[in-house]
């Protein structure tokens, strides 16, 4: 009998453990790998860095260089990069929360049957690749694209629009590709609101929109931020999107990133962009984890 | 042909007359091919309580939900103090209700619930502060102004609940299922709770409810709907003592009915004589609706006017004989479930007034049960 409770206890600590081993392999691990090769020096060899620790001499040798983080403070590009992805990542974040909110809002009003039919469209897309829709972008926006010969045939503009390899190019992407992540927390939060909420203000004198701005959009405000999170952090990283979307002036620090590591072969300068990168997003997680601990807290009372 | 009219001469009827708040002329609302409410007439009076009672699908809620404007009739029109609000949004009727959820907003403190009404009509924030303060303290909250709905009990609740729908001061309050989220012991006590502060306030309120208790408990007056049509709407006694049809005396309360038909009569009669095939006598009893010789109807009697006893009774009309097949015990009185020749079952129910067991009938004893001529009630519908 206590050998087969054991075995039950044993076996809960294994299922609890497998989220923990999954961070510790997907996430600790290669976490730890590059923020190893972003404490070493650059070498001209096959991986192109070289150890940290040494044995020779009866010496063992660990030697951390700093010299790569200190390197990014010199160059402000990039800083500016981070900066500049944190403006855009910011930027995409509002604007998709201004596009989708809307939309969440009424897909969550339809009727049950239109519903499932509006969550399908947003999914859809999702299930083709991601790096095909943002090349079928450059088809759209480009100077002889769809988009510049519609508007040129219905005599709206006369010269072509300069979108491509722009910042607004870089935004329609980002507001295009990462959609989906706000909109679907947004609707499964309005979804579940109590629409007798809305009927009470309603009847203490409130108008609609009033209602909106007092009512619907505080009691959203969970979705709101979960929607934001998941754009927001994901944009910041994003590299595919201003390579092939942006121009030569777009500083982003996945861009900024990915030249380090194929362009310049940097990889020690490559991982300390990636740890810095990392640190800061940090940051707005550490903010999200909390607000929800707060949450749960609240609805458990 | 000998036609008898009567009009029962009833204490509520003799009240001193009052002045109608609001009017219902008429009212229809269809949902695709369902008609929830058909055809509604009614005129609520000013600073009474009144009760729609119903079962489940007879469409009280809708009727409620026309009155605060979130339906609007597909027919009739809603008439408040003079004023026709049948196109009025909800947001501009001076209408309140109180929801059976109660639909407090959970991201507000009780306090900001109940000054939620108020901020709309653009008071200032001294007068919203006195408001709250008075609205408060008449419901008993005091202490909790500044809890979330979330820390409070389902009693409390509802109490924050009748608070904000009562402090914009509406010409007319709307209740729907007041006490349907309560456990039953804490919903006998919010019920003369709730009635004294409607009253303290004098407001005008129709609620909605499906529990004939809780309607004769809390209300002046009730209407009793079925699919979507009132069947009938009087006080509780009126409606209880002359129900006029089948379905209002089988609503409220329990009730055996016989089926007759209306005997000849002396055109100066004060009783009338029916004629029941059920039964080895027949039927009298005063008149009470308008009734013609030979005329199928129905008589109702209710339980608690039947006595029991197992000597014959000396009257010639209305009593039975039978066995008593079954005896709910239920403290204070027993129902008696007697059966008669033909196998009918009839209650009846018996004060227990002496302690011992003795002197009352038990089960496969044979008795008389018989009854009063007031006692009767001719249902013609
Ligand atoms: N929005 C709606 N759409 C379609 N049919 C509806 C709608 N609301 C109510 N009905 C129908 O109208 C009828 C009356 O409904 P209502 O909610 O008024 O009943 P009720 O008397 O309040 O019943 P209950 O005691 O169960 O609450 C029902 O047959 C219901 O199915
Ligand atoms: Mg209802």
């Amino acid at each position: 009998m206590k050998k087969l409770l054991n075995c039950f206890s044993q076996g809960r600590t294994w299922i609890i453990s497998v989220p923990y081993i999954w961070l510790l392999l997907f996430f600790f691990i290669p976490f730890a790998i590059v923020l190893k090769i972003s404490l070493s020096e650059s070498a001209i060899a096959i991986p192109p860095y070289e150890d940290l620790i040494s044995y020779a001499d009866d010496v063992l040798n660990i030697k951390l260089n700093l010299g790569n983080f200190h390197f990014l403070l010199q160059d402000d590009l990039y800083f500016l990069a981070y900066l500049n992805s944190l403006k855009t990542a910011f930027f995409a974040t509002v604007l998709c929360l201004l596009v989708g909110y809307p939309m969440a809002y009424f897909m969550a009003r339809a009727e049950a049957s239109v519903r499932n039919v509006l969550l399908m469209l947003v999914i859809l897309p999702s299930w083709t690749s991601f790096l095909i829709r943002i090349y079928a972008w450059i088809g759209i926006l480009k100077s002889n694209g769809l988009l510049n010969n519609f508007l040129m045939s219905i005599g709206l503009i006369h010269e072509p629009l300069e979108i491509l390899n722009t910042n607004v190019a870089v935004y329609i992407g980002i507001v295009y590709a990462y959609l989906p992540f706000m909109i679907l927390p947004l609707y499964a939060n309005l979804l579940k609101m109590d629409l007798s909420l809305l009927e009470a203000a309603s009847d203490l004198g409130c108008r609609p929109w009033k209602t909106f701005l007092k009512v619907t959009l505080p009691l959203s405000k969970a979705g709101i931020i979960a929607g934001s999170m998941l754009v927001f952090i994901p944009a910041v990283g994003e590299f595919v999107i201003p390579s092939l979307l942006g121009g030569a002036n777009t500083l982003m620090i996945g861009k900024v990133l990915w030249q380090e590591f194929f362009n310049n072969r940097d990889w020690p300068v490559a991982s300390a962009v990636a740890i810095v990168m990392l640190l800061l997003l940090l940051v707005p997680i550490a903010l999200f984890n909390r607000y929800q601990a707060k949450e749960a807290a609240n609805e458990a009372k | 042909m000998n036609v008898a009219t009567s009009t029962a001469t009833m204490a509520d009827s003799a009240k001193r007359p009052e002045q109608t708040i609001l009017q219902i002329q008429q009212v229809t609302k269809m949902f695709g091919d369902t008609k929830a409410v058909n055809d509604v007439s009614l005129e609520i009076r000013k600073g009474e309580i009144f009760a729609l009672l119903g079962g489940s699908g007879c469409g009280k809620t809708t009727l409620l939900r026309m009155l605060a404007g979130f339906e609007r009739p597909t027919a009739g029109r809603i008439i408040l103090d003079g004023q026709d609000i049948t196109a009025l949004p909800p947001y501009e009727r001076p209408i309140n209700m109180m929801f059976q959820s109660y639909a407090l907003f959970p991201h507000m403190s009780v306090e900001q619930n109940i000054a939620f009404g108020l901020k709309q009509d653009g008071m200032t924030r001294n007068q919203i502060g006195d408001r709250v303060a008075h609205m408060l303290k008449l419901v008993h909250m005091s202490k909790y102004a500044r809890r979330k709905p979330h820390q409070l009990s389902g009693g409390q609740r509802q109490r924050v609940a009748l608070a904000r729908s009562l402090a914009k001061h509406p010409k007319l309050l709307l209740l729907d299922e007041p006490m349907g989220a309560l456990d039953k012991k804490l919903r006998t006590q919010m019920q003369l709770e709730v009635v004294n502060i409607i009253e303290s306030v004098g407001v005008t309120c129709v609620m909605v409810t499906h529990d004939q208790e809780e309607a004769m408990t809390m209300a002046g007056r009730l209407g009793i709907m079925d699919s979507g049509e009132i069947c009938q709407v009087g006080s509780p006694t009126e409606v209880y003592e002359y129900p006029n049809s089948r379905l209002t005396a089988e609503f409220i309360g329990s009730v055996n009915i016989f089926e007759g038909v209306v005997n000849e009569q002396a055109e100066d009669a004060e009783e009338l004589l029916i004629t029941s095939s059920e039964l080895e006598c027949p039927l009298e009893l005063s008149l009470n609706a308008s009734v013609s010789a030979g005329m199928p109807v129905a008589v109702a009697v209710r339980p608690e006017k039947i006595s029991v006893s197992f000597e014959r009774p000396e009257q010639a009309a209305n009593w039975v004989k039978g066995t008593v097949s079954d005896i709910a015990y239920l403290g204070g009185i027993s129902t008696y479930h007697v059966e008669i020749t033909g196998g009918r079952r009839i209650q009846c129910t018996v004060a227990n007034v002496a302690r011992s067991t003795q002197d009352r009938a038990t089960w496969g004893d044979e008795v008389y049960l018989s009854w009063d001529t007031a006692s009767g009630v001719v249902l013609t519908s």
